[in-house]
């Protein structure tokens, strides 16, 4: 039995049979309607989120299949005192694979820990996302073509964006790939990413002003800046305005880059971009469903 | 100066960082063992000023010293058999340190989780950086890192 709880937990070639099967549902839908008939979907949601949760439950249900769960913890037994580990014991008696979105970074290792169903990981506080990992990785693959030999932006809170964090270590193992993170001092990608980078040999640059570097990238990752990271609200209202990409910045970029952006947005791009054909993070969303549907279909072993 | 007889079979655990040799003992569960220790605290070290030094008698293949590269990998451990040192051991980092060290992440799932048991992984034998199994943050004795 498998579970997803980091981007790692699958291979560079498993991932390639994960992307041509998420391709494949993509074009022929049809086809796999009925392969997760029988099958229930639990997602136990301790924390707010509207689109994985929902993207998951999609995915289950264009597969066929059924979903239950609870979508935030005042609604479980996590408000009686229940341990995660006991809650995936229990759940393993009702459904066939469990997907968990907890605060506490961890929680989906303690739940793979203890179940008996395959268990995706559907973020752990600010430590993973690997679905939304692999939805990045299919997204590039679809747009450019290859996952190799990317220059690579990643933009704004690169400290505590466990997206992108989840993203550099997925690319790092790709051929001649180079990053170039933008950010504010403050929110600097972690040291211990930049000396894996370093003993690796992949090279990477560090910008404050993203107009320096925005027309040499092939992708554009952005992120938001997440409130509910920092414990000072006075610092996050300092950082939060602190990139917003319009059409100005935009002119600077060339006509093949793409936009990504793991959503939700707030301000940290604006709405005039949206029409840009180089805007791609609504597709992004809609490949989410589809590697999710591989993903499923990989994890219940109905391939 | 105090003299402890010499030991048959065993280990000497000798340059332990004065003070620290009761924690060791309780990290190699020399408390559950039924075997003879001597702790000596304080001794005279020319080149530490004071050290503590740990006697352990009992069969060399009983006790597992993985931990102590982790705790202090300054410590020396003497091997001895039939009354004589075989062996002066250098332990390489162990692999996993489970029940030593906790997690001080606020937002690591062991800090609410009841009685999960702390594991930390080597993640980096160069710098000597152990990570939390569960959230992946860096042990620190001051703290959480990275």
């Amino acid at each position: 039995m498998r579970h997803l709880i980091t981007p790692l937990d699958f291979t560079v070639s498993e991932l390639t049979q994960l992307f041509d099967l998420a391709d494949d549902m993509r074009e022929h839908q049809a086809q796999y309607a009925h392969l997760c008939e029988g099958k229930k979907l639990a997602t136990l949601f301790y924390e707010p989120s509207t689109r994985t949760r929902l993207s998951i439950e999609t995915a289950m249900l264009n597969l066929g299949g059924r979903t239950m769960g609870f979508s935030d913890a005042g609604s479980s037994s996590a408000a009686k005192g229940e341990s995660v580990a006991d809650t995936i014991r229990t759940i393993s008696c009702f459904a066939d694979i469990a997907a968990i979105r907890h605060p506490k970074e961890g929680a989906a290792t303690v739940a793979a820990q203890f179940s008996r169903i395959p268990v995706i990981n559907a973020g752990d506080g600010g430590h993973q996302h690997p679905t939304q990992t692999l939805t990045d990785l299919l997204t590039i693959r679809n747009l450019k073509g290859r996952l190799s030999s990317l220059t690579i932006g990643l933009c704004g809170d690169l400290k505590f964006g466990r997206t992108v964090h989840s993203l550099v270590n997925a690319l790092a193992r790709y051929q001649d790939i180079r990053f170039v993170f933008i950010s504010p001092p403050e929110l600097r990608m972690p040291d211990y990413i930049t000396e894996y980078l370093d003993d690796q040999n992949i090279p990477y640059e560090e910008y404050i002003k993203l107009e320096d570097v925005i027309g040499r990238l092939d992708l554009l990752y952005m992120t938001r800046v997440q409130r509910e990271r920092f414990f000072n609200e006075e610092d996050y209202v300092r950082l939060r305005n602190f990139y917003i990409l319009d059409a100005a910045k935009m002119s600077l970029a060339r006509n093949d880059m793409y936009i990504l952006h793991p959503l939700p947005r707030v301000n940290e791009i604006s709405v005039e971009v949206d029409n840009d054909p180089r805007a791609a993070y609504f597709r992004q969303v809609q490949y989410g469903v589809y590697v999710r549907m591989a993903l499923i279909a990989t994890l219940l072993e109905l391939i | 100066m105090l003299n402890v007889g010499k030991i048959e079979e065993g280990f000497v655990l000798d340059h332990i960082k004065a003070g620290k040799s009761l924690e060791i003992y309780h990290h190699l569960g020399l408390d559950k063992m039924d075997c003879t220790v001597a702790i000596i605290k304080n001794a005279r070290s020319n080149a530490m000023g004071k050290k503590d030094i740990l006697k352990v008698e009992c069969d060399i293949n009983t006790l597992n010293l993985d931990v102590l590269a982790f705790v202090d990998p300054n410590i020396t451990i003497n091997v001895i058999k039939n009354g004589e040192i075989i062996e002066k051991k250098m332990l390489p980092l162990p692999k996993q340190v489970k029940g030593i060290i906790r997690c001080t992440n606020p937002r690591c799932i062991s800090t609410i989780e009841q009685e999960l048991p702390q594991i930390f992984y080597l993640a980096d034998e160069h710098r000597a950086i152990y990570r939390c199994r569960y959230c992946d943050a860096a042990y620190n004795p001051n703290g959480i890192t990275g």
